[in-house]
């Protein structure tokens, strides 16, 4: 499953740092960058985001970065799985 | 009540729905529906999780036509799940996912054969006191509660809605929904209304801005967006290119004038809000650049009664209290003064604040705890509940593992205090202004 779904682009730490505190700024989360596991789940157990959560943060992520999140193919389903994927999908995807 | 029938299209060509490779004609949908039929088990109720809104109208009609009822929780995490399971014993899941872990015996969408011919095709004649659903509210003490709906009470409702937006009857309108139809208002306004108008609906549930103008675009115009205010204001914000629309919708949470203006400018589309409740259903519409004020649907009353307005007439069989702060004004016309004070609304999800206080005080390990929902300050963002609690011994994680198990993750405190003791005066009641000054005295330190 992986590696099926790992795009072609990984990101670096500094990358998984810049997202969370973007991720921390936009929800108001208790919780610095530094305690944030990029493998850890953003819904549910992780890190417990809704929906509406996904959507603010999306909105930010795509202004920063210059791309639009889609949730159109099982692969873009996954992009909020983890810090990980999320930081891995705008290293693929950014324009900016 | 009379028999009506399932769908008002009046051609087997009819368009009833468009999925990714096209249009499905009224023929099919109801082959469908039979076909699916022929599949259920004995069980009386369904728990209908399919994703894709065709798959769970094909469900719907499915139930419909074999005397089910679909049972709509607004939200499946184990805890409802269970207490659907004590409700309805005989209860199965009908899913169109490969990964549906929810604990009941599951029925999977099946691959349906397209099917031909010019055949003309009988449309189902439904009894209107046939109850069809039965839909959920929270509660005040941790159990849901039920409200069922006839097939006669939906048909009206949204016959009226169909009217009052202004939607062509029986002529090509197609209707894009980011809402789910298991909830109350995408049950009526994408479904319902459709089947009973004569129009269309995109299988599609987008989420994202560009997936909301993928949507639409893959569908013919005259296009009408129903839609909520978390997505909508998401769509203004990411400025993206839109396909022409006839017409926007909103509804679970008002929108402020302002926002509305820009909605309508952005979408070059009149915005109409409705106002309704799981209870009720729709009952009243506004167009909100115009007016302040929600007009009643026709034959819809309101009856100010002590503190409360009840809602009567029209498809509310029984006279109903409204869990908001309503104004009646004059000629079925009213305002709108937010939430009564037991009521959290967050993104269209309604619970009440006494039925997440018993759920809070249950978990082992919680000796005193109460949730507290901020002033909304602002409508740009969506407000968050928090919760104090006392509970030596405990930890965040395995507090929200004890609640995410029976609450809708919006209803998750954020923050989640741990105090030493709740500000409770003399006769043990807690005093919203001195839980207020204890959550802010925290927020003040934290920055």
């Amino acid at each position: 499953m992986q590696n099926i779904q790992k795009p072609a682009v990984s990101s670096d730490a500094n990358l998984q740092r810049e997202v969370a505190e973007l991720m921390i700024e936009c929800l108001n989360l208790e919780i610095t960058a530094e305690q944030m596991n990029p493998d850890a789940p953003l819904y549910g157990e992780g890190l417990g985001l809704d929906s509406i959560d996904v959507l603010e943060v999306a909105l930010v992520v795509s202004k920063r970065y210059g791309l639009q999140l889609r949730a159109d193919s099982a692969e873009n389903q996954h992009i909020f799985n983890s810090l990980r994927s999320l930081a891995d999908h705008i290293a693929a995807q950014r324009t900016c | 009540m009379s028999f009506l029938p399932l769908v008002s299209h009046d051609s087997p060509d009819s368009i009833v729905a468009w999925r990714t490779d096209g249009p499905v004609t009224l023929r099919q949908f109801l082959a469908d529906a039979h076909r699916l039929a022929g599949l259920f088990p004995a069980g009386k109720h369904l728990l209908n999780m399919c994703g894709d809104r065709y798959h769970f109208s094909v469900g719907l009609a499915a139930a419909i036509l074999m005397g089910k009822i679909s049972l709509l929780p607004s939200t499946h995490t184990p805890g409802v799940v269970r207490q659907i399971k004590d409700f309805a014993p005989d209860v199965f899941c009908l899913t169109d996912s490969d990964s549906c872990a929810v604990d009941l015996s599951q029925l999977r969408y099946p691959a349906m054969e397209a099917v031909g011919g010019a055949d003309a095709c009988a449309i189902p004649q439904i009894d209107g006191r046939q109850r069809i659903a039965v839909v959920f509210t929270s509660g005040s003490t941790g159990n849901p509660l039920p409200h069922a709906k006839t097939w006669g009470g939906l048909v009206s409702s949204v016959q009226a809605e169909a009217l009052r937006l202004g939607l062509p009857h029986n002529s090509p309108c197609n209707i894009v929904g980011t809402v789910p139809p298991q909830h109350m208002y995408g049950f009526e306004s994408t479904v319902l209304m459709a089947w009973n108008n004569g129009n269309a609906y995109s299988d599609h549930q987008p989420f994202y801005p560009a997936d909301i103008g993928q949507a639409l675009a893959a569908v013919p115009a005259p296009r009408v967006l129903v839609s909520s205010p978390a997505h909508l204001r998401a769509l203004l914000d990411a400025g993206l290119e839109l396909p022409e629309m006839s017409l926007v919708v909103s509804a679970t949470a008002p929108l402020s004038s302002r926002i509305a203006q820009e909605i309508e400018a952005f979408c070059r589309a009149p915005l109409m809000e409705i106002y309704g409740s799981t209870e009720t259903g729709l009952i009243a519409t506004r167009r909100s650049t115009q007016t302040a004020e929600w007009q009643l649907l026709p034959g819809i009353t309101l009856a100010v009664q002590g503190d409360g307005v009840y809602a009567c007439g029209g498809h509310v069989e029984t006279l109903t209290a409204l869990s908001d702060v309503i104004e009646p004004v004059a000629d079925g016309r009213f305002l709108l003064h937010g939430r009564m004070a037991d009521l959290v609304n967050i993104a269209g999800k309604r619970h009440s604040l006494a039925s997440l206080n018993h759920l809070l005080n249950t978990i082992p390990g919680v000796v005193d705890g109460a949730f507290f929902m901020p002033d909304e300050t602002c409508h740009e963002r969506i407000a968050r509940l928090a919760a104090c609690v006392v509970a030596p011994g405990m930890d965040a994680p395995r507090l929200l593992k004890a609640l995410r198990a029976h609450i809708d993750p919006v209803f998750l405190p954020r923050p989640l205090l741990f105090v030493d003791a709740l500000p409770r005066n003399s006769t043990g009641k807690l005093p919203r202004a001195a839980l207020q000054a204890l959550v802010h005295a925290y927020s003040a330190r934290k920055s």
